[in-house]
């Protein structure tokens, strides 16, 4: 079973610019599904999606492209097998208390409070934990998140607010004892 | 401004997505406002906290090379569905979702030979083929224990190392402060000539600063490319030629190569 050149082309032209972005697939799929086999399992299923489509895709941005493809696989999943988690976001204002203002210097970066950021953010509803994602452990701009996660761009602003502050409150409040 | 204004612009403010005047007028605020400048604070702390290297999930061993495959598998029964008809691929394509190791290996094996052995296509121009050398080089540098000869932050470190290693003395600044800090240089050989690779970083993104003299002392503005999904920007600067290689987006690799010839 072979290929033929016209499809050997095709994969390899596939490869040079959706290849380089399997990192940031899978870094977003597990933080999404919380599991390492799943998350793979997704992004295999995304990248053979992201093949077919590929003759239609006409942008420059191959990470944001792959990763909205990626989001949907995981979403799909989510709905499938945790219909609890995906509730409907709204983005309401966001209120601060300054009580709940984080102590920087608390945020010592110790193995303990690794993991406790970590537990936070994983913590959080998947619509929050996803920006607080792609924005600062991806590093994506407004514009890409928006891609992303199919938002207008002015969500993605009140929605980091709101995730940034659900972590902090998450942080903020005493350390769990197990898990 | 207020302290309601500030704080509803204070995230945008925080992600770099404001405008320039809208920028100043929080950060005026921020410097006459205790309460608002302790919750900046605060919001640093907590945006430190997530930056961490240690939450950026990498890959398990293999998934690359089973992406691969799966790849491989179906690109050839799409192709084979083209020809026999569609529901066959589908199918096909439930079965060999995770292909055994073999069989993948060598559709991989067939794969590459079609590809090395291929028809090719006109020859490349003399950009192009610097461009192939600096991205092999990067993807190379990112190799464990390839990445830098000299690991350090500090430009005076650096810089002289070179000496007695290169015919020419590149410059190297320290962007720390502007967010890619300075992570060491390692000599490398490019075009037929060593050359220096400064090494730098943005989060968790690598940048590999390829510098070299020029052959004229005239300046070229700076032309982009996109290669394997790797972003090339090069120019020419005060009698050297710059090629900046990475995987970041296209307004940082501006606003990197900016600070580089500032």
């Amino acid at each position: 079973m072979a290929l033929r050149v016209v499809e050997e082309r095709a994969v390899a032209r596939f490869e040079e610019s959706v290849l380089p972005q399997l990192g940031a697939a899978y870094n977003l799929a597990r933080w999404l599904t919380r599991n390492e086999h799943d998350a793979e399992d997704l992004v295999q299923e995304a990248l053979l999606r992201a093949f077919k489509a590929f003759p239609g895709f006409r942008g420059t941005d191959a990470r944001a492209w792959l990763l909205a493809i990626v989001r949907n696989a995981c979403y799909t999943w989510l709905r499938r097998t945790r219909a609890q988690e995906v509730t409907t976001v709204f983005d309401e204002e966001v209120h601060t208390q300054d009580g709940d203002v984080l102590n920087p210097e608390r945020l010592v970066l110790q193995e303990a409070e690794r993991t406790r950021v970590r537990q936070a953010l994983e913590e959080l509803p998947v619509e929050f934990r996803e920006v607080l994602v792609l924005r600062e452990i991806e590093g994506l701009s407004y514009k890409e998140v928006a891609t992303v996660a199919d938002i207008p761009v002015g969500t993605v602003m009140s929605r980091l607010a709101r995730a940034r502050g659900r972590l902090q409150r998450g942080l903020a409040g005493p350390p769990d004892e197990e898990r | 401004m207020s302290c309601q204004e500030a704080r509803s612009l204070l995230h945008a403010f925080l992600d770099d997505e404001l405008d320039l005047t809208h920028s100043l007028d929080v950060q005026h605020h921020l410097d006459t406002c205790p309460a608002c400048a302790r919750e900046h604070a605060a919001q640093r702390a907590l945006r430190g906290a997530l930056r961490d290297e240690a939450l950026y999930f990498r890959p398990p061993e293999g998934f690359t090379a089973r992406a691969r495959a799966a790849l491989r598998a179906t690109a050839a029964t799409v192709g084979a569905a083209d020809r026999a008809g569609p529901a066959v691929g589908l199918l096909w394509m439930r079965r060999v979702w995770l292909p055994s190791g073999a069989a993948a290996a060598l559709l991989a094996v067939v794969a590459i030979t079609i590809w090395r052995f291929g028809p090719g296509a006109p020859g490349p121009s003399a950009d192009d083929l610097l461009a192939q050398e600096v991205i092999a080089s990067h993807i190379r540098s990112l190799m464990p224990g390839h990445l830098t000869d000299v690991p350090s932050s500090d430009q005076h470190t650096v810089k002289p190392w070179f000496n007695g290693r290169l015919d020419f003395s590149p410059p190297v600044k320290d962007l720390a402060g502007e967010g890619f800090p300075l992570t060491g240089g390692r000599l490398d050989y490019l075009g037929g000539r060593p050359i220096a690779a400064l090494v730098y970083k943005r989060r968790q993104h690598i940048i590999n600063l390829m510098v070299w003299p020029a052959s004229s002392e005239a300046d070229r503005s700076p032309t982009a490319a996109i290669r394997q999904g790797y972003r090339l920007l090069h120019l020419a600067h005060g009698g050297m030629i710059y090629w900046a290689v990475s995987d970041l987006n296209d307004d940082e690799m501006k606003e990197f190569v900016g600070l580089v010839v500032r």
